[in-house]
């Protein structure tokens, strides 16, 4: 008798590659042209790196590396706070008992998530002007913190939960307080979560454009305020070599987080 | 996202009593810089308007009711009900849950395939449709705009093809705002959709082939209610951020095709600058979601008691 193999349906795996032909399209056209030689961003030319140097030494490269260097100082300082938040929220969310309020206090720490991001957008806006900070890096460091705080806090709760409390219990023992317990026992075990929770989050920072582009104020650009203000008045072969170095680093990041989640599971099981 | 429940397994009691002092970091953060934002966000949307943008400190229901009353051009005619924000809003709903809808039907069939690959062809599945969700949603709205314009790559190939004879026209239409949102939003659909079949237990399917059950009925009748968990997160984390999209209908998109983060974005940082009507705005968006979110929560709960 022929076995009916469960799990496979006809046509899943042509639905597959196309999930996967529609996700990289864009991507790969853009790449491909982003070498284009010809100033046009139509027909192809040959090619070349041209629009790279363009990038580095262009008369539009200093806006470019002004608005990446802010991009960069906002994505790692919103990065350390909200991992910095987030751990420790982590540690009274999971190992600290029952306590009154935790019901909200998991609402709250997930409420950044919730608030539709053009609402937190408009209300950040009007927050920062009724109190009278104008925008620069300052607000849009404050409000990147903020938005963060969950995305920082969904791998460190994951790893704590699955990290046993026996070992700080047993250094608890032999004297140890509870403040070396944190830092010598679990703090290490939780290294893992923690850098994957801060990467998470200094990508989704170095991601935002609808928060940043409310709150900035003028004269001050991260680099998706800075390209979506030259996309407006057309894309033009530098915003395409921008775009593929952007896309570059992505899939540094991606690849660099997998290879961390996966050495953490590597000892898990040993 | 709502995997994690408060409490739960891991309720151990290291460090209590530390609590307060823990949490006081989050509270402080989350409160100042979004619950207090958000409430003077709702004060706002019933203040006057100041005309070049911010408000005057009295209050006002004008920017509701011009929001959902039209009263003619001098304001003096009987109320009658304005189209104009109701259509933007419909048309934003009705994008949202087409791009769910479409999420979905790509979304099922490739969360199952690649939950049903072998352990390490699985991960490389995996990394393959998580990498698009880490770059930039600017850029890969911008790509997409790339490819779809009536000169770019797409239409150059499919003139070149013969399969047309003149460019598709589809930049600036409601189809390339669904383009764009499907696009931005497909791998939210898969990776829920993937945890819960591969948590699918396939002494289930046996069972039904046993009892003479087809695939497609096994499907219908055993796999999607088992999975449905996950279809229903895949739907809600696909359809909210739709909702309230602003790169994919501002970039994309034309006139006709105009959503609410677009119409909220324009009260602020655009031409109009009526800020009491861009809240009122941003709050009737953050009701319709907030009621979507509460649904799921009673649907979940209910699920988990029955």
């Amino acid at each position: 008798m022929k076995q009916l193999d469960l799990r496979r349906f006809p046509g899943f795996f042509a639905i597959t590659l196309l999930c996967v032909v529609v996700l990289y399209a864009p991507l790969l056209v853009v790449s491909v042209y982003s070498f284009n030689a010809s100033t046009s961003i139509t027909s192809w030319g040959g090619a070349s790196l041209a629009w790279y140097v363009d990038v580095f030494t262009g008369p539009e490269s200093p806006k470019f590396q002004r608005a990446a260097m802010n991009s960069l100082i906002i994505a790692v300082l919103a990065g350390i706070c909200a991992t910095l938040i987030a751990t420790s929220a982590a540690v009274a969310m999971h190992r600290a008992g029952r306590f009154r309020g935790k019901t909200a206090t998991f609402a709250l720490i997930n409420l950044p998530l919730m608030v539709p991001e053009v609402v937190t957008a408009v209300a950040s806006l009007i927050f920062f002007t009724a109190i009278g900070f104008s925008g620069g890096i300052g607000t849009i460091l404050l409000a990147h913190i903020t938005f963060c705080i969950p995305f920082a806090y969904l791998p460190i709760a994951a790893r704590m939960q699955s990290v046993p409390d026996s070992y700080e219990q047993a250094a608890m023992d032999l004297y140890a307080t509870p403040w070396e317990a944190f830092r010598l026992i679990l703090l290490p075990l939780m290294m893992p979560g923690i850098f994957s929770g801060f990467l998470l989050a200094f990508i989704i920072s170095l991601d935002d454009f609808l928060i940043t582009n409310f709150v900035k104020g003028a004269g001050v650009e991260t680099l998706p305020t800075a390209i979506f203000g030259a996309v407006k008045q057309g894309i033009k072969p530098n915003i395409m070599a921008i775009s593929t170095l952007m896309l570059a680093v992505s899939v540094v990041f991606v690849t660099l987080s997998w290879l961390i989640g996966r050495s953490g599971q590597a000892k898990k099981t040993e | 996202m709502a995997a994690m429940a408060p409490g739960g397994a891991s309720s151990s009691e290291i460090y209590k009593g530390h609590a307060k002092r823990l949490l006081l970091p989050t509270w402080l953060v989350i409160g100042v810089f979004l619950l207090v934002p958000v409430a003077l966000m709702a004060t706002y949307s019933v203040l006057t308007k100041e005309f070049r943008g911010g408000v005057i400190w009295e209050f006002s229901l004008a920017a509701y009711d011009q929001f959902f009353l039209d009263r003619g051009l001098f304001g003096d005619e009987p109320p009658r009900i304005e189209w104009t924000y109701l259509t933007i809003f419909w048309r934003s709903i009705w994008q949202a849950g087409l791009a769910t809808l479409l999420c979905l039907l790509i979304g099922f069939p490739t969360a199952w395939f690649i939950a049903t690959r072998d352990a390490r062809m699985r991960t490389v599945w995996l990394l393959i449709v998580t990498v698009p969700y880490w770059v930039n949603l600017l850029i890969r709205t911008v790509s997409m705009k790339f490819l779809i314009r009536d000169e770019g790559p797409l239409n150059a190939v499919l003139l070149w093809s013969g399969l047309i004879d003149q460019p598709l026209g589809l930049i600036n239409t409601n189809l390339a705002v669904q383009l764009g949102l499907f696009y931005s939003y497909l791998p939210f659909m898969v990776l829920p959709i993937y945890a819960a079949v591969e948590r699918y237990d396939f002494a289930l399917s046996e069972a039904a082939a046993d009892l003479y059950a087809g695939r497609w009925t096994t499907l219908r009748l055993v796999i999607l209610p088992v999975v449905r968990p996950g279809l229903i997160a895949g739907c809600i984390l696909v359809f909210v951020p739709s909702l309230g999209a602003f790169l994919a209908p501002d970039l994309l998109g034309g006139a006709k095709s105009f959503m609410i983060g677009s119409l909220i974005e324009e009260q602020f940082k655009g031409a109009a600058g009526n800020w009491p009507f861009g809240a009122a705005a941003a709050m009737i968006l953050m009701s319709i979601v907030m009621v979507v979110l509460l649904v799921y929560a009673r649907a979940q709960t209910r699920e988990a008691t029955a």
